[in-house]
């Protein structure tokens, strides 16, 4: 195999690197003429400084923070571009058994209901603030993450100031359950199998998922070394034809057991196999023996899971604007757009006839069904994808998107 | 300041930047209050290792002017490549106060890596002398099986066993090994 198909990328221990695990595992990389290796790292710093040296030519990252790091916005930033997504949704909301009796004292229930749940937790951070109680503390993975921004997004839209009201801070998402049980946080918004981690475990409930929130909303992306891509276009456009294969494999029921085991394995997440369930069927086990069934908790494949949408890097940017990670000027907007490149996506993947969608942005959270949409190649049908606020992100209108969330 | 779970190589490290004439060292093993002591000891260099998972809650530390008085930048300079690289090659990441003159800190990183590359090594060597024992002592078994079950002298087990191994492109540790299970299996029950 030659030299320059030999392909090294990061992974951080999450089902969302689903796609790479099975692209290697299953063959689909090396079927592609691609030698794949995966290094699993231990935070998302690690990954973006591997990349900017060379170590790592793609990784598996959470989807802002290659915006951030074109940005300037991180200390050690090279730049990256997204050829593509690595699917949607995946995340949930956890907090503590102690502040999950508080909720349901205020009128949570089990159903994981945005609105109900955010409800619940507004009374009690008032509660919390009249009788004089330090605020509720919440983890999330990383600032430029898409757990930042829907805990964010959620809070916000019940009522709550994520900045006055309770507290942020950032812990790695293997340590989450570690920390709620040491009661260091209250609750925590993270990755799969991360929340499942603290029900099994016996210390949390889920209280929300990400699916809820924001339905079908990016979450990881590949990210790639740009000097790497402008170099080895074929080899880059060979891996992403893998990743779709891989996709496509990941996204089949009849493989989910299969999957569960890879993800499993010592070089993986070295967590049990029924760790990983939950995520993968939808079946989600909320603690004290509840099973809520949520629809696209996880989408490896259907609905342009994987096509690198500009509305997606674009959201992102409003809410770094918005909670004051940088100032909003054309420029820094064209750096958010030009980020994410669904130019290199359809150049690998149009030839092979998926579903392809014939525009690069759309407009978030104006599917209330799943509705057919003009593609290229396959049929495509995209959404529901609503906020649960029923708010609507038009990337054609960002500035009065940016000046209604002041 | 150095921020390090493994006491060993910390240890390692505060010895090397001592012996250079740091002496306002502060060590942490782990990261608990970590914000709290930043704020009192007002650091210039902070110093981690890769192998830390907290190292995106430290960064996000540096982000709030609130937790940090002074801007903390990564590494000496971002324009300095071979410096950067070095530190990622031995697993180490360096935080510096923005401002600080590159000759003074340079030195500390340089120490830093150089420090994390010799416990690298030192690892390693102990990881190969602890492998190359237990081979020794499955062999010792293995020959000893050989001696008993075949009435062979030491030599001629030993001569045995490699020449297995030759035959069978193995090292003769692993022959040992399947040797040793092998006779586990065929060994008459023990009376119960």
């Amino acid at each position: 195999m030659a030299a320059d198909r030999q392909i090294t990328a990061g992974i951080m221990p999450l089902l969302d690197s689903a796609l790479l695990v099975a692209a290697k595992e299953k063959g689909f990389a090396s079927g592609e003429g691609i030698d794949l290796a995966l290094v699993r790292e231990t935070s998302w710093a690690n990954i973006r400084d591997r990349l900017a040296v060379g170590h790592f030519q793609v990784a598996h990252v959470l989807a802002p923070m290659p915006i951030a790091c074109n940005l300037g916005l991180t200390p050690l930033a090279a730049r990256t571009v997204v050829p593509m997504a690595l699917g949607l949704g995946g995340n949930a909301v956890t907090v503590s058994n102690v502040l999950w009796e508080d909720l349901v004292g205020n009128g949570a229930k089990a159903d994981l209901d945005p609105r109900t749940a955010g409800a619940a937790l507004k009374s009690v951070v008032t509660g919390r603030a009249t009788r004089g109680d330090g605020p509720l503390r919440f983890a999330v993975v990383h600032p430029y993450s898409g757990h930042n921004y829907e805990l964010r997004y959620w809070l916000a839209a019940c009522g709550i100031d994520p900045t006055r009201d309770v507290e942020i801070v950032i812990v790695p998402p293997p340590l989450m359950a570690d920390a709620l049980a040491a009661g260091t946080i209250d609750g925590y918004c993270a990755g799969e199998p991360w929340n499942t981690a603290s029900v099994v475990l016996g210390v949390g409930h889920i209280l929300t998922v990400k699916a809820a929130i924001w339905r079908s909303s990016p979450e990881k992306v590949l990210s790639a070394d740009a000097r790497w891509a402008e170099a080895q276009p074929e080899a880059l456009a060979a891996l992403l034809r893998a990743l779709c294969k891989s996709a496509q494999w990941c996204a089949a029921p009849a493989n989910r057991e299969e999957l569960a085991g890879l993800l499993s394995g010592p070089a993986y997440l070295q967590k049990p196999a029924a760790w990983m369930m939950p995520a993968l069927s939808g079946q989600i086990e909320t603690g004290g023996a509840q099973t809520t069934r949520v629809e696209d908790f996880f989408i490896p494949f259907a609905k342009a899971a994987t096509f690198p949408w500009k509305s997606h890097a674009l959201w992102f940017y409003s809410q770094m604007v918005r909670w004051g990670q940088v100032a909003h000027n054309a420029a820094n907007e064209a750096v958010a757009r030009e980020t994410y490149r669904p130019d290199l996506y359809r150049a690998a993947l149009g030839p092979m006839g998926i579903a392809m969608p014939v525009a690069n942005a759309k407009v978030e959270g104006a599917l209330t069904a799943e509705t057919p949409v003009g593609s290229a190649g396959a049929s495509l049908s995209l959404g529901p994808d609503g906020f649960f606020d029923g708010e609507i992100f038009d990337p054609d209108r960002l500035d009065d998107y940016i000046a209604r969330q002041r | 300041m150095v921020i390090d779970e493994n006491r060993l190589r910390a240890s390692v490290i505060e010895a090397g930047l001592r012996d250079a004439g740091y002496d306002k060292l502060t060590i942490l093993q782990d990261v608990t209050g970590v914000a709290r002591r930043i704020a009192e000891l007002e650091p210039d260099v902070i110093v981690i290792s890769l192998e830390n998972p907290n190292r995106d809650m430290l960064e996000n530390l540096f982000q709030l002017s609130r937790a940090v008085k002074r801007p903390i930048a990564m590494f000496v300079d971002r324009a300095d490549r071979a410096s950067i690289e070095a530190a990622v090659e031995a697993g180490v990441s360096a935080y510096v106060v923005d401002g600080l003159k590159q000759e003074r800190v340079k030195p500390i990183l340089d120490m830093a890596i150089s420090r994390f590359n010799a416990f690298s090594r030192m690892a390693r060597e102990l990881e190969e002398a602890r492998t190359e024992l237990e081979s020794r002592k499955l062999i010792d078994r293995a020959k000893g099986i050989l001696m008993k079950t075949r009435g062979l002298s030491e030599e001629t087990a030993y001569a045995l066993l490699r020449k297995t191994a030759m035959n069978q492109n193995r090292k003769i540790s692993e022959i040992a090994q399947s040797l040793i299970t092998a006779a586990g299996l065929l060994a008459p029950p023990e009376d119960e």
